[in-house]
């Protein structure tokens, strides 16, 4: 079983705030769904190799590199929460200490 | 019921234009939508300047195969100039400046969009109970749910609300909203139609596809979208669905090897379900197929695998909501907060919860026992498919444990919720293609689907046999009856 501070650490990796209502709720959800999960822990899967993509994907060499027109900025800015016309407005990432 | 290929054929003998077709189409959907709750965005305006731009191409003699049809999208993928909401608060007033490929190959052909369709949020769900913007109810009975993720969509093409309609497939959310609605959904190969432009859920399992009135349909749509994009490095260059073919095969499988897995008609299964589908099943033995038992053992481990591998997958890429370049911003104390708070109000509870357990499942100390292992269990369903396509040609299977069920009734328990993805998950993580088609009623009148599953790129022979499956029986032409029908 999952406790509240293990959820709060789980929720600051996140970055999602959570209420305290929602902290107890998820404690008691996440174990149930990590519990149904431990049927994994059963099998041998020693040398089985894993699998991230269906595809047999491999590294290539981009074909030529055409230069094509990128987004205006008037369409990247078209839906940021606040601008200056210029750029995107976000509050200071270091304080001035 | 119009098909799309019934439109295009009215259309190419001046029947209808492009604007009547569109027009006829809006007003139906201005009457029942309300109710219904398909759409979160009616987009009058921009779909008739498209169908005067067919219109137009017409009578200067253009042709293609989707050129004044009326279709409609999921809103999980981006249309140019048309808002984008992912069915979430966090991305309500989004408008992109791009169009998702397989949307944009729609639009060159000249269909006309006719919206957005309702989803659960991010596509998270089985039921569109999800959704920010309220559930899709189901046209075959209102109290209920049309399935999820792609509900919009299968209710949209089951109330005759456009002539086919877009849908992403992570885990079965297309077959099984199309087998709660009574209509066709074709799950393609994982690479077969490009993602780009399609808002990331899962990235190793998502995939871009159709839901039809028919499985002629679901090669037109398919044909239309496939292939290769320079945009999407995971795309694949594919032999193209051939659409005539499928006429050409047209009374007999003689020759076809049919599967039944074992492990799909196992306890839980809604009694009327599984007769259906063993009735669909001596329906192709009929037809001359060669039915033999097939076994998936790994089928039970399909759904914990994927509730680690797409919450952990999904963890990494909703990171990029963050209130700074686009959608809802909750200023907080410091930027920090700002992000916490912006996420915190911006999504829903399922996408929370498939948030933390992704991150705890890539979290240190456990990144190895969940994450690692889950995909080595993936690499085990993968291997079971392709031992029984050694043996097999198609595999006939039911597509969820029961038919639609009531509004409410699952959203307090997520593992109750998640069951209704057991028989399509290990398609998803196989990266194979599967078609759900419809097979018949329950008792009180609700549709059942059959799930044709074929090997990777395997969507023709998929297609010819749910073609001639639908050219012996009537399932897929029986229509739910609407209040307020126009």
């Amino acid at each position: 079983m999952l406790t509240v501070a293990e959820v709060e650490r789980i929720a600051w990796l996140a970055r999602l705030a959570l209420s305290e209502s929602e902290k107890a709720r998820y404690a008691s959800q996440l174990s149930a769904i990590l519990d149904y999960a431990a049927q994994l822990a059963e099998l041998d899967v020693e040398d089985i190799p894993p699998t991230a993509s269906v595809l047999a994907v491999h590294s290539v060499m981009r074909e030529g590199d055409e230069i094509v027109a990128g987004l205006p900025r008037a369409d990247a800015l078209r839906n940021a929460p606040d601008t200056d016309g210029v750029s995107f407005v976000v509050q200071a990432t270091f304080d001035d200490e | 019921m119009l098909t799309v290929h019934a439109a295009r054929e009215r259309l190419r003998r001046r029947e209808v234009s492009a604007v009547e077709l569109t027009r006829a189409f809006l007003e139906r959907i201005h009457a029942l939508n309300p109710c219904l709750n398909a759409y979160l965005t009616v987009a009058d305006e921009a779909a008739l300047a498209m169908a005067r731009d067919a219109d137009a191409r017409m009578a200067r003699g253009e042709d293609t195969p989707l050129l004044g049809v009326p279709i409609a999208i999921k809103d999980v993928l981006s249309t140019r100039d048309m808002r984008t909401t992912a069915g979430s608060k966090i991305l309500a007033d989004y408008t992109p400046s791009w169009d998702a490929t397989a949307v944009a190959r729609l639009r060159a052909l000249g269909a006309v969009f006719l919206g957005k369709l309702n989803c659960d949020e991010f596509a998270m769900g089985s039921s569109t109970e999800n959704s920010a913007f309220g559930p899709t109810r189901n046209p075959w009975d209102e109290t209920r749910v049309p399935g999820g993720s792609s509900g919009g969509s299968a209710a949209a093409v089951a109330a005759d609300l456009c002539c086919a309609a877009l849908g992403t497939d992570t885990g079965g959310s297309i077959r099984q909203p199309a087998s709660l609605c009574g209509v066709t959904g074709l799950k393609n190969s994982y690479g077969r139609v490009s993602r780009y432009g399609l808002i990331a859920f899962a990235s190793s399992l998502d995939t871009v596809g159709a839901l039809t009135k028919d499985a002629r349909d679901a090669a037109i749509m398919l044909r239309a979208m496939e292939g290769r994009d320079p945009l999407d490095s995971t795309s694949v260059e594919v032999v193209p669905i051939d659409v005539a073919a499928l006429d050409e095969s047209r009374d007999s499988l003689r020759g076809l090897r049919v599967g039944v897995p074992v492990e799909y008609f196992g306890s839980g299964m809604q009694p009327d379900v599984a007769q259906r589908v063993r009735e669909a099943i001596d329906h192709l033995q009929s037809l001359g197929a060669a039915v033999r038992e097939v076994s998936l053992p790994r089928t039970h481990l399909g759904l914990p695998v994927y509730y680690i591998i797409a919450p952990a997958e999904a963890s990494a890429n909703l990171a990029r909501f963050d209130g700074v370049k686009y959608g809802l911003r909750v200023q907080g104390r410091d930027l920090i907060a700002t992000y916490m708070e912006t996420r915190g109000a911006g999504f829903g509870a399922e996408v929370k919860r498939r948030i933390m357990l992704g991150t705890y499942a890539l979290s240190a100390g456990y990144y190895d026992a969940y994450y690692i292992r889950a995909q080595k269990v993936r690499t085990l369903i993968k291997r079971d498919f392709e031992q029984a396509f050694n043996q097999v040609d198609i595999i006939a299977a039911p597509v969820s444990p029961t038919t639609a069920f009531p509004l409410g009734s699952k959203t307090e328990d997520p593992i109750q919720m998640y069951l209704a993805d057991v028989f399509t998950l290990p398609v998803s993580l196989a990266g194979i293609c599967g078609i759900s088609i419809p097979c018949g009623f329950d008792r009180d009148g609700l549709p059942v689907g059959l799930q044709l599953i074929g090997p990777a790129f395997g969507e023709q022979r998929v297609l010819e046999v749910a073609h001639i499956f639908q050219q012996t029986t009537d399932f897929h032409l029986q229509k739910p009856r609407l209040k307020g029908e126009p």
